[in-house]
């Protein structure tokens, strides 16, 4: 009765040239074999990709799997040998499991709502207002990246968590080092004990001198500076790097795929479809890990405890058993159930607040600039490597007519 | 149709909220979901199975219909 699995051979470290916004053929063809395939990672250890939107949506579920940081010790294309992984610090709750998740998530939850979110969407356009302005000022050509795509989700988290203004330069460069995929161990090191000492001085400066924001909220919890920080951080890099690369990878989409952005500008009313279509199309969060805490049996093979997974959103969120044309851009598409925020407890907290910045600013930037096009061609935009988790373009060189 | 809500399961990720606004708000405090319609009909029902469909953690059901409350949907 039992079919052999297939295995993945060798995980892909680009994607195909010419095609920045599909997953990597490796991975789609996997699926296309079976939605969980056998894999060994650098380390030698034998471990699973899941690459169907059925089984990666049940894993990313099941407690039975664990997003736990001590469980991750080998790495799919890095061989770092035996080693120890300490558990996460406290605080940095997307790698623990409950209750310790929970503590910190908890204490979030209720500033994230959408109807807070949404209260907010004044405030996110008027700031990007004044990006468009500072463009239109300086004139074309610009990064796109640069100039709109990481300022506005960087100034709106900086707002949220009170993050003083003089400092958010600091923070962009540094979360940019150690997102990027594409530094030294020690550059990465430096970048991120940079980041935590200047949090622990904002968190003891938020507890001497509560001001209005999330951050001086939660000292008045049974929360520890230590976990604050933790904390800090968290909101901080998820703020950051992702929904810059949705705004820049969203751009770069919709100038390729010009009848849908002609679809969306002729009706403003397709926008919140059109984030959701594009979150799915691009799932920038292109890979998440777990670990099998026992044995599971999951898609006709029996996952060992121990076991390491992969779990592919990005093959996923482009499965045609459940997005008919999965491979295509259409921002009328009604199906939803996309997994670019993950699913089970971990699911994106702050997905409310990227979907208002999204909504306010895609829309504006193309309101602004009508002639709005690429400065290079197509295949030239870099992006960003694999080993990134997060997808995106390094650059977005844009012009328009003046 | 009538809603079943666990509200100890709940992240607070609002999807529900987002998704079926007629049925389900958030908390104010602590972010977690509130049923404003148990037995919502018609468009509004429907909204509310593709949230419980969509929920991330669970915490929603779609109760089937026993005797007692066959009449209340
Ligand atoms: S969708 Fe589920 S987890 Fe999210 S707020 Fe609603 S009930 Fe809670």
């Amino acid at each position: 009765m039992s079919e052999p699995v297939h295995t993945l051979t060798t995980m892909p470290t680009e994607r195909r040239p010419g095609c920045p916004f599909d997953p990597p053929p490796e991975l789609a063809d996997a699926r296309r074999h079976s939605p969980i395939s056998r894999f060994t990672f650098a380390n030698g250890k034998p471990g699973w990709v899941v690459t169907g939107y059925d089984l990666v949506r049940s894993v990313l579920a099941d407690t039975r799997f664990s997003s736990r940081k001590e469980f991750m010790r080998h790495h799919p294309t890095i061989d770092y040998g035996d080693i120890q992984v300490p558990p996460a610090p406290p605080g940095e709750f997307l790698l623990m499991d409950e209750p310790q998740h929970g503590r910190y998530r908890k204490p979030l939850v209720g500033k994230f709502t959408v109807r807070r979110m949404r209260q907010l969407a004044e405030r996110v356009e008027r700031i990007t207002a004044d990006r468009l302005d500072a463009m239109e000022q300086a004139g074309p050509p610009t990064d796109l990246v640069t100039a709109f795509a990481k300022p506005i989700p960087a100034i709106v988290i900086c707002e949220l968590l009170g993050v003083p203004y003089e400092d958010r330069d600091f923070f962009q460069d540094r979360i940019d080092t150690f997102l990027g995929g594409e530094v030294s161990d020690e550059v990465l090191t430096e970048a991120y004990t940079g980041v935590q000492a200047y949090l622990a001085e904002l968190v003891a400066a938020k507890r001497a001198n509560p001001t209005d924001d999330i951050l001086s909220d939660l000292t008045d919890g049974d929360l520890t500076d230590e976990e604050l920080k933790g904390m800090a951080l968290i909101l901080l890099t998820a703020g950051f790097d992702t929904t810059a690369n949705m705004l820049a990878l969203g751009t770069f989409a919709l100038l390729e795929n010009p009848a849908q952005l002609a679809a969306l500008r002729a009706d403003p009313g397709l926008v919140d479809g059109a984030v959701e279509e594009l979150l799915r199309y691009l799932s920038v969060g292109a890979k998440f890990y777990r670990t099998a805490l026992e044995d599971v049996e999951l898609g006709g093979v029996t996952i060992g405890a121990g076991d390491p997974i992969v779990l592919s959103l990005s093959t996923a969120n482009r499965d045609p058993e459940h997005f008919p044309e999965p491979d295509a851009l259409d921002l009328r598409r009604r199906n939803g159930g996309h997994l670019a925020f993950s699913h089970g407890i971990h699911q994106c907290l702050g997905q409310q607040l990227a979907r208002v910045e999204l909504r306010v600013a895609l829309p504006a930037l193309f309101d602004r600039f009508p002639t709005l096009r690429l400065a290079v061609p197509a295949d030239e935009v870099e992006v960003r490597p694999e080993a990134a988790d997060i997808h995106g373009v390094k650059s977005l060189p844009v012009t328009w007519d003046v | 149709m009538r809603i079943g809500v666990d509200r100890s399961r709940c992240i607070g990720a609002g999807m529900c909220a987002l998704t079926a606004p007629e049925v389900f708000d958030q908390d104010t405090g602590d972010g977690r979901v509130l049923t404003l319609d148990a037995a919502p009909e018609g468009a509004a029902a429907e909204a509310a199975r593709r949230a419980v469909g969509l929920c991330p953690s669970g915490a929603l059901s779609e109760v089937p219909p026993t005797r007692e409350n066959r009449d209340r949907t």
